[in-house]
């Protein structure tokens, strides 16, 4: 069966491993680098992204967690997780684990009055729209030119700017899925795993 | 696109990603930003630390609006600031500052001794105390997106914060193994809405995230709350009243991420200095408890 890692430093760790059980997966915290052996998938949950990158440093998980995202191992970042997998996060004063070619500012949709949802349109999941949960979201400035944007939120004061994007193996979302009873997107990045799984003869 | 804001998802959902962290009182910006550098998860703006709040009496208020504002500037964490139970003027003011959080305090002197603030009326998403289960429900009866055990603040002692917790915590469990019929009259013993009581039962828990807060002063102070089932904790005087509140602060911070791990829970705790001398629940006569503030 396979095994998703959940980086448990601080965060929504908890309601993505109820989305996974559901799912019918292991779930697995992750707050060491030992934590992170024979994983087939991590998940970078929501979370304060500071809080994340200043325990990944005091407990020395920069360099462990890069290789596991290196090596091919399936990675989702959700908000917080799409800051630190970011190649530049704007004004946060830690680095970032550069695993995913986009380019993010934090909080730029505003402060938590702003905090907003929306349904959004994935063609990857087709039909009903997702409902997204934005909360002190991450704006993606830019994306590479590997990067495929999955999802983009447009309308109201709100600059149009992609909200989901995929480079390989590595995916992140400025919303919350795990907030929603809504399980496609984690079955699409279940689908993305067990891909990478059989690809390596597993 | 239809974009909504204010909705209670993204209200009770900041307090989600706030979850297995530290919120720190602050009174300055060099506090708040000792505060991010530890790993705090957000930061209570406050005049004064609730154990200087207890010293001096008189009444306490909210916060001058522009020693939240220097706060505020100075962080990226959101950022929490207190009104008086029932001044529902101070939470406007705060709201259209932007506040990430509204703290409806105890710790302040209560505005209003039979009703706490419509919080449905607001964007800005409150966290209000309570001693046990009925006056959680109550709170989110009235719209709060989070909830606080109360414990007591300004003492350093857990006493209160434990005495609290167990009771949430222990209420839920009667809960679970009660039948159908016998819920009704459980909403009448403790006063809460019989619908959220349900919901409470259904889900084993509180529908909100639940911290623990009022007294903690150590990082075992902190995963003992963590063990007892608290989503993560309120650190208030027992950080900026101590010797040496960088380093505490990070210790608190690693403890509640790894509240089950002792030998960690061990190596944290090293070498911290003295915590803030603390003053024992039991030496405050029952009028002067901050705790019995609201209902």
């Amino acid at each position: 069966m396979i095994t998703i890692g959940t980086l448990a430093l601080q965060g929504d760790f908890a309601e993505h491993e109820a989305m996974l059980r559901r799912l019918n997966v292991n779930t697995r915290q992750v707050r060491s680098a030992n934590d992170l052996t024979g994983i087939d998938g991590l998940i970078l949950p929501g979370g304060e992204s500071t809080t994340f990158c200043n325990l990944m440093q005091n407990f020395d998980l920069y360099e462990p967690l890069a290789a596991v995202v290196r090596s091919g191992v399936p990675t989702w970042g959700t908000c917080a997780g799409m800051i630190v997998l970011a190649r530049h996060a704007g004004d946060l004063e830690f680095p970032t684990l550069g695993a995913l070619d986009i380019e993010v500012s934090r909080n730029a949709y505003g402060r938590q009055v702003e905090s907003f949802e929306a349904d959004l349109s994935v063609a990857a999941l087709g039909e009903p729209p997702f409902h997204g949960i934005f909360i002190r979201a991450p704006v993606v400035l830019s994306v590479g030119p590997g990067v495929n944007v999955l999802a983009t939120v447009t309308g109201g004061s709100l600059r149009d700017s992609p909200v989901a994007v995929r480079q390989d193996t590595v995916m992140a979302t400025s919303f919350h899925p795990e907030l929603t009873n809504d399980e496609r997107f984690h079955a699409y990045f279940l689908d993305i795993v067990r891909e990478a799984g059989s690809s390596v003869g597993k | 696109m239809a974009i909504e804001t204010g909705t209670e998802t993204v209200k009770r959902g900041l307090a989600q990603m706030l979850k297995g962290g530290v919120i720190m009182d602050v009174v300055t910006a060099e506090h708040a930003k000792i505060a991010e550098d530890s790993g705090a998860c957000a930061v209570m703006a406050l005049e004064r630390v609730p154990a200087d709040i207890r010293a001096s009496g008189g009444v306490a208020r909210m916060s001058d609006p522009e020693v939240i504002q220097r706060i505020m500037d100075s962080v990226s964490i959101p950022v929490m600031a207190k009104v008086r139970i029932g001044h529902f003027v101070e939470a406007q003011i705060l709201e259209s500052m932007g506040v990430d959080y509204i703290d409806e305090s105890e710790v302040l002197t209560p505005a209003d001794v039979d009703h706490h603030i419509s919080k449905w009326d607001f964007k800005v998403p409150f966290v209000c105390g309570c001693r046990d289960l009925g006056e959680a429900l109550r709170r989110l009866g009235e719209g709060a997106a989070m909830i606080r055990t109360k414990g007591e603040a300004g003492t350093g002692d857990v006493v209160e914060a434990v005495r609290h917790m167990r009771s949430v915590m222990g209420e839920i469990r009667k809960l679970q193994n009660m039948p159908d019929d016998e819920l009704m009259s459980e909403a009448k013993n403790l006063g809460a809405p019989f619908e959220l009581l349900k919901e409470t039962r259904e889900l084993g828990r509180l529908p909100v995230v639940n911290f623990a807060a009022g007294g903690l002063a150590t990082p075992a102070d902190a995963a003992l709350m963590m063990q007892l089932g608290a989503d993560g904790v309120f650190v208030g005087s027992g950080i900026f009243k101590s010797e040496d509140p960088g380093p505490r602060a990070h210790a608190i911070v690693k403890a509640v991420t790894n509240y089950n791990d002792p030998a960690i829970l061990a190596e944290v705790s090293r070498g911290l200095g003295t915590p803030m001398a603390g003053i024992a629940v039991t030496s405050i006569p029952k009028e002067e408890q901050l705790a019995t503030r609201g209902w």
